[in-house]
């Protein structure tokens, strides 16, 4: 430790060069900062004013736009970490190699700024252990859903230790980290699963409050589904937008492995999605619901399923079969869009549905603008990731 | 060490499930059996004059929590819009103009206090309660905002302070449980100059509904609405019009915590089962990788040992053929040879034909044999 740095002459130097550095990067990066900006500003407005400062949520509507986007989509996008994970470790898909890290690595992040989420939706953030630690209400859905939360952002952060580790330069420790990584793959698995059907079973205690053609009693099992498959579209998108703008952090194996990797998935995300729609279709019929389809939220019900279910499997048929690669991205893209369509579903628009308009919630600009100030700082948190330690790329030391 | 890893997460789900297992088995009793003594209050909407005397009584009493209202109780021009509780106030009367009278109908907003609470079941820090004595009550020690308890509750009851910064709290009537347990009435029932509201143990409420219906048949209709709602509430209500005019929605008589009562058990579940089922496969997946590497090791050794075993029947076949080229190529040799000799004697013999004649032509034939 040099103590000079604390001297105030250097103290001087070293704020010049942060405002240097903050203009430049301010010029050069023009959107972000102003994301950043006013971000943070509503971040002060949040914890000088409360809740009701930035959002419209009211006693009728106590989850909004933060609980549907942050957390429900949030969680359900990030399924695809332990599902590439236990794809590669437990069941030997060799090709996944390269992207296991990739998928870790957002998972984890998603997973972090899901809790960083938390501090602005919960109203004393101060308290969040006190369910863990002092006083679980394990009757909860939602205790089931902040154990999973905890528990697999240590499991994810313990995935990652190898890539640190190496970065570090810590040869011993990567070893050993290295060593648990099945046992970490499948730990991962059964609290994703346990996680992503808990925060299914959240709105079933609900069940008069949620319009009969989003309600189920299957929701764990079809949050669950369909979390697989989003979190496996998301692998496919992230390597879009990776190959777009990461490609500097890559190594050849990875790019060489990307198209193999979309069409895995796609494989994949083809399966699931016709037993996911094969489920949901059951249960209209089994729950007799048709009555409800020519209402207008039938028809929106079926702008779900068919717009952003059916078109995609339809789509994924073609691509996976005749080996589109071009196709399957795109089916990927409407998959997630979908799924996040139904979380804005069951969360919000057929929330309430009882409701006369007047009293039902619509998001204010704020809220959706602090989540994408936090999707903003997940983006540049993953990028300093990729461009600092062995994501996207092996490293030099332990090629091979 | 891995193992230890998997008994650990293993035992925080189940330790969790344990801790709670008397609550969880409690919920497969019927609901009115549980607490046979608990207290009740009926909302008599035929008696109610929407005078908000309760709510007066009601912030007179929690005057420590409930601000002043903004409009005074005596002013009844509130009524002509439908309010809702809020973190200022634990009740409200709501006005109903029901089509085919001519009055309007009265009824007092507030927690029903339900026998199985969804609020109780919903929130993940315990501080809800169901007490013997009939009040769901709230620990504002414990509460960390998530308002899960406003989501689950199906009355819409639960109100949040959401512009609260340090200590943002829920809000919702108590029964008045401090003083009920003190042997007092609940604010609102001592102040209700019409004897609108009862308040009393709840089979007796029952019973008490039951006959002002059949004394008064034409007052109201057949239904007492919390009797079987979402599995029963300690508040029961009798009103002289349908209580869906009254903004009172249709629920059904199984209790709301019974629908996700088994997530935990099947958390466990999971938990117990997936690591053996994706370790299994795992396993497979290992031994089959093991196979294939045994058996292309083996596959390799085959076609090494075959590629020598060709190559030295290569080689013998070559040296054959070497050697029978060798002798082809003498024999042709020889042939040329003696075709060349052939040759010579036949000119030699051309040229000796003209002089010689026949009998030297068959000689030179037997010296070429």
């Amino acid at each position: 430790m040099n103590f000079k740095l604390l001297s105030a002459d250097t103290l001087k130097a070293y704020v010049k060069d942060y405002k240097v550095t903050l203009k430049a990067y301010v010029k050069d990066h023009k959107v972000i900062s102003a994301i950043l900006f006013v971000g943070l500003g509503l971040t002060m407005l949040r914890f000088t004013l409360g809740i009701a400062g930035v959002s419209n949520l009211d006693d009728n509507t106590p989850w909004g736009f933060w609980m549907s986007f942050d957390l429900l989509c949030g969680v359900a996008l990030s399924a695809g970490g332990c599902a590439v994970a236990a794809a590669y470790h437990v069941f030997g898909i060799r090709h996944f190699g390269p992207q296991v890290r990739a998928a870790l690595a957002t998972a984890f992040l998603g997973y972090f700024f899901e809790v960083v989420a938390l501090q602005y939706e919960v109203g004393q953030p101060w308290r969040l252990v006190y369910p863990l630690f002092w006083s679980p209400g394990t009757r909860s859905a939602l205790f089931l859903v902040g154990l999973c939360v905890f528990l697999y952002l240590i499991v994810l952060f313990i995935e990652l230790l190898p890539a640190l580790f190496e970065y570090l330069g810590m040869r011993t420790r990567r070893t050993a980290a290295v060593h648990w990584s099945v046992h970490l793959a499948v730990a991962g698995a059964v609290i994703a699963i346990i996680h992503q059907s808990a925060l299914g079973s959240l709105y079933l205690i609900a069940q008069p409050k949620v319009h009969p053609l989003w309600y189920s009693d299957f929701m764990p099992v079809l949050f669950l589904i369909s979390s697989i498959f989003a979190g496996l579209c998301m692998v496919i998108i992230e390597g879009i937008l990776a190959h777009k703008y990461l490609k500097k952090y890559m190594d050849e194996q990875h790019i060489k492995n990307a198209d193999k990797v979309v069409l895995s998935c796609g494989n994949a995300v083809f399966l699931l999605m016709i037993s996911y729609l094969f489920i949901r279709i059951v249960n209209l019929i089994a729950d007799d619901n048709i009555q409800y389809l020519t209402t207008g939220y039938g028809m929106w019900f079926l702008v779900e399923i068919i717009g952003f279910v059916a078109l995609p499997v339809f789509l994924l048929f073609i691509g996976t079969r005749e080996k589109r690669i071009r196709l399957v991205k795109i089916s990927a893209i409407i998959t997630v869009l979908g799924v996040m369509l139904n979380r804005f579903n069951v969360s919000i628009i057929a929330f309430n549905y009882n409701l006369p308009p007047d009293e039902r919630y619509s998001p204010s600009w704020m809220e959706i603008f602090i989540s994408v100030f936090l999707v903003t700082l997940l983006l540049l948190a993953y990028r300093l990731m990729c461009a600092k330690m062995p994501i996207l790329k092996e490293h030099d030391d332990y090629t091979g | 060490m891995h193992r230890r890893i998997f008994l650990s997460l293993l035992s925080v789900a189940g330790l969790a499930a344990l801790l709670d297992a008397g609550d969880g088995q409690a919920a497969s009793t019927p609901p009115s059996d549980k607490y046979p003594d608990a207290f009740g209050v009926l909302h008599d909407s035929a008696r109610c004059i929407g005078c908000r005397k309760c709510e007066a009584g009601c912030r007179a009493r929690h005057a420590d929590l409930l601000p002043e209202p903004d409009k005074p109780f005596d002013d009844l021009s509130v009524l002509e819009k439908k309010r809702r509780t809020d973190y200022r106030c634990y009740t409200v009367v709501n006005k109903y103009t029901v089509k085919g009278r001519e009055t309007p109908v009265f009824r007092k907003i507030q927690c029903n206090h339900c026998l199985e609470p969804a609020c109780v079941s919903a929130c993940f820090v315990k501080a809800l309660t169901k007490t013997e004595q009939g009040p769901v009550v709230y620990n504002p020690g414990l509460c960390v905002g998530c308002r899960y308890c406003m989501v689950a509750c199906p009355f819409y009851i639960p109100a949040y302070d959401y512009g609260g910064v340090l200590n943002p709290l829920v809000y919702k009537c108590d029964m008045c449980a401090p003083f009920i347990a003190k042997g007092e009435l609940p604010a609102c029932v001592e102040s209700c100059p019409k004897e609108a509201l009862n308040f009393g143990k709840r089979n007796d409420l029952l019973r008490l509904a039951r006959e002002r219906m059949r004394t008064h048949p034409a007052r109201y209709v057949p239904h007492i609405y919390g009797e079987k709602e979402a599995g029963g509430t300690s508040w029961l209500y009798i009103a002289p019009t349908a209580h869906t005019a009254l903004g009172q929605q249709e629920l059904g008589a199984s209790p709301l915590p019974q629908r996700s009562a088994g997530i935990m058990e099947a958390a466990c579940m999971t938990a117990g089962i997936a690591p053996v089922l994706l370790g299994g496969a795992y396993l497979v997946r290992r031994r089959r990788d093991e196979i294939a590497a045994s058996e292309r090791e083996a596959a390799v050794k085959e076609a090494v040992d075959n590629a020598a075993a060709e190559t030295a029947a290569k080689l013998k076949t070559a040296a054959e053929e070497a050697a029978k080229d060798k002798e082809t190529a003498i024999a042709r040799e020889v042939k040329k040879a003696r075709e060349e000799t052939l040759g010579e004697i036949q000119a030699q013999t051309a040229a000796a034909g003209d002089s010689g004649g026949n009998a030297s032509e068959a000689k030179t034939e037997e010296d070429a044999r």
